[in-house]
């Protein structure tokens, strides 16, 4: 619809200009997110009397602050990275088990029982993960502990059920319907030509999927699955239940270690000071640059898939 | 080379690998449902208990540590104040984003960067939106903790969600609608108010109650901007409020049997209160939309 096509209406003017303009407020809040967020940030920094990308402990409330951004940055990244490792096969599993496994009659309504498990609020799994999971989780992890321990990521002398793999199942069953939905749905737009004409040669159904369904999907499961990462960084409640809120590196994730950056905003902001609080705010800072970069590559990979899609169609 | 004639048998190796990869499939739903269940057969086992008439009409006022009893009256008008302010501040602002997006934007450079941002802006973690609330709102403005800062940071979570199902509501009027109505003289705002958006109604509806019910259950945005009080406050712009997933985060850190009661019916009701919005958002979708896709 070209404006020039008709004479301008007297409403048209305001009309446009307020939808234009909540598109802007839109941009501009995004904006002052970033804006304000350091704004805060900095007075805290400055009253930091270490280095806040490489100091480990967090102390911003002592009459002498000392905190850094370290310990948490690699509990965030460890632990999203393993809800990834454990949520993405499973997905991907639900995602063809709706598109091209269940019965057609019943696709809709599976994908929706799916569709639930993004609908429980994330303070409710955070519940069920202390109550149920985290004692659950101790025969399980003693026994990876026993017979995996040589793998230094399942190694350690302790093994606790409050621990980083723990949190990292919490995630994954978190992230685990959105990159279920995606996969879904790329996976349901894959040509039907190129499908029917495997099957017409006499592929069976899985060479069907392995040779039309699954590199027509790739790029949508991949986004699909950074998209899950961003989320599982920046889940706070569930986590903040869960993790022993320690400050140490480790990779022994069936130890009592492990935090993250949004944990330690949940558990800290109430006996915060104002350095604390700017602390937690500079940290929040660093969550928001992390996932907004995780954001933009996935979205730049889907872009391109919908031109990709667009030639093919 | 021999020619073969007549259709071959799948071999054995072919026909095992597609058995055992529809097994994996199939094993791969069960063990997405079993959390789901789980999660729900818990809550209702340690949540129905507690679910009385105390529980929905009582504030924790003046309740012990140890205490039995009290219950998430406060909480619960938090949370349907906060979730309506916060509605109140979005959806205007999506809906009129989405109108831009698709009668306006003519895939201009802004309308792109918009779209983009959206999509952007659908990451942002809760608890930064909260954090930018309190930085802004409560810190450098020097406002009070209250349900209407709560509300600002479940708004900034809202709009990218009522913005995108808005947008694709948008997108599926039939262009020859506002054909129609172009050629009968009717200028373009008006077209949109009273032709495009309410051709859209019902799926812009159903958008907005999912996005409303993904944010009741936040409770990260709320712990920085809400705070948390045991009593009940009616005004969400004066001093701390409740909220109900805050409820439930504060009870569950107690270390008492009693409070880890409240918890749970804490937790029952929100989920009911979720499940139903998206149980009435997917019945309008169902009801009115006939056949949309597949």
């Amino acid at each position: 619809m070209r404006r020039s096509a008709f004479r301008r209406s007297r409403g048209d003017g305001p009309f446009r200009f307020a939808s234009t303009g909540a598109g802007v407020v839109l941009l501009a809040i995004m904006a002052a997110i970033g804006v304000f967020l350091v704004v805060k940030a900095v007075p805290a920094l400055q009253a930091n009397t270490s280095h806040f990308l490489t100091e480990l402990t967090w102390q911003p409330n002592a009459t002498e602050p000392v905190f850094g951004i370290g310990a948490l940055a690699f509990g965030t990244v460890l632990s999203s990275l393993l809800a990834l490792v454990i949520a993405t096969p499973v997905a991907v599993g639900v995602a063809l088990f709706i598109s091209h496994y269940a019965p057609r009659r019943l696709a809709s309504v599976l994908g929706y029982v799916v569709d639930l498990l993004a609908a429980v609020p994330s303070v409710v799994y955070g519940l069920w993960g202390v109550a149920f999971l985290v004692p659950f989780m101790l025969g399980p992890s003693k026994f990876l502990n026993d017979y995996l321990g040589w793998i230094p990521l399942f190694g350690g002398d302790t093994v606790v059920g409050k621990s980083m793999l723990t949190a990292s199942l919490v995630l994954a069953i978190m992230i685990l319907p959105i990159i279920a939905a995606i996969s879904r749905e790329v996976f349901l737009q894959a040509p039907k030509m190129q499908e029917e004409a495997a099957l017409a040669l006499g592929a069976t159904r899985w060479e069907m999927i392995r040779m039309s369904v699954l590199p027509f999907g790739r790029p949508g499961v991949i986004s699909a699955a950074m998209l899950g990462l961003g989320r599982a960084m920046g889940e706070t409640i569930a986590v903040a239940l869960i993790f022993p809120a320690t400050f140490k590196i480790t990779f022994q994730v069936l130890g009592p270690y492990g935090n993250s950056i949004a944990a330690n905003i949940a558990n800290g902001f109430g006996e915060a000071t104002e350095v604390g609080r700017g602390a937690l705010i500079a940290s929040g800072l660093v969550l928001f640059l992390i996932t907004l970069l995780v954001n933009m590559a996935a979205r730049f990979v889907i872009a391109r898939r919908k031109e990709y899609a667009r030639a093919a169609a | 080379m021999t020619v073969q004639t007549g259709i071959q048998p799948i071999s054995a190796v072919r026909r095992v690998k597609d058995r055992l990869v529809q097994v994996l499939v199939y094993l791969a739903f069960a063990l997405a449902v079993i959390p789901l269940v789980s999660v729900l057969w818990l809550v209702v086992k340690n949540g129905i208990g507690r679910l009385d008439m105390e529980f929905l009409t009582h504030s924790m006022r003046n309740i012990g540590a140890r205490d039995a009893g009290g219950g998430a009256y406060h909480a619960i008008i938090g949370t349907l104040e906060q979730v309506l302010l916060a509605s109140l501040i979005a959806v205007p602002i999506g809906l009129l984003t989405a109108v831009y997006l698709v009668e306006y934007g003519e895939g201009g450079r802004l309308s792109r960067t918009i779209s983009f941002f959206v999509d952007v802006m659908t990451g942002v973690p809760s608890v930064v939106s909260g954090l930018f609330v309190l930085a802004f709102w409560i810190l450098v403005l020097g406002m009070p903790f209250s349900g209407f800062a709560g509300a600002l940071a479940l708004s900034i979570l809202m709009m990218p969600v009522v913005v995108r199902s808005a947008e694709e509501m948008l997108r599926l009027v039939p262009g020859e609608l506002r054909e129609a109505s172009y050629a009968l003289g009717v200028p373009k705002w008006r077209t949109i108010v009273k032709v495009v958006l309410p051709t859209a109604f019902t799926g812009i509806v159903t958008g907005v109650m999912l996005a409303v019910a993904r944010v009741a259950g936040e409770t990260a945005p709320l712990l920085l901007t809400v705070f948390i009080t045991d009593s009940i406050n009616n005004d969400p712009f004066n001093g701390p409020q409740m909220g109900l997933p805050l409820y439930v985060f504060d009870q569950a850190g107690r270390p008492t049997d009693t409070a880890i009661d409240r918890a749970w019916t804490g937790a029952l009701t929100l989920i009911l209160i979720v499940m139903l919005l998206n149980l009435v958002a997917r019945l309008i979708t169902w009801w009115r939309s006939p056949a949309r896709r597949r």
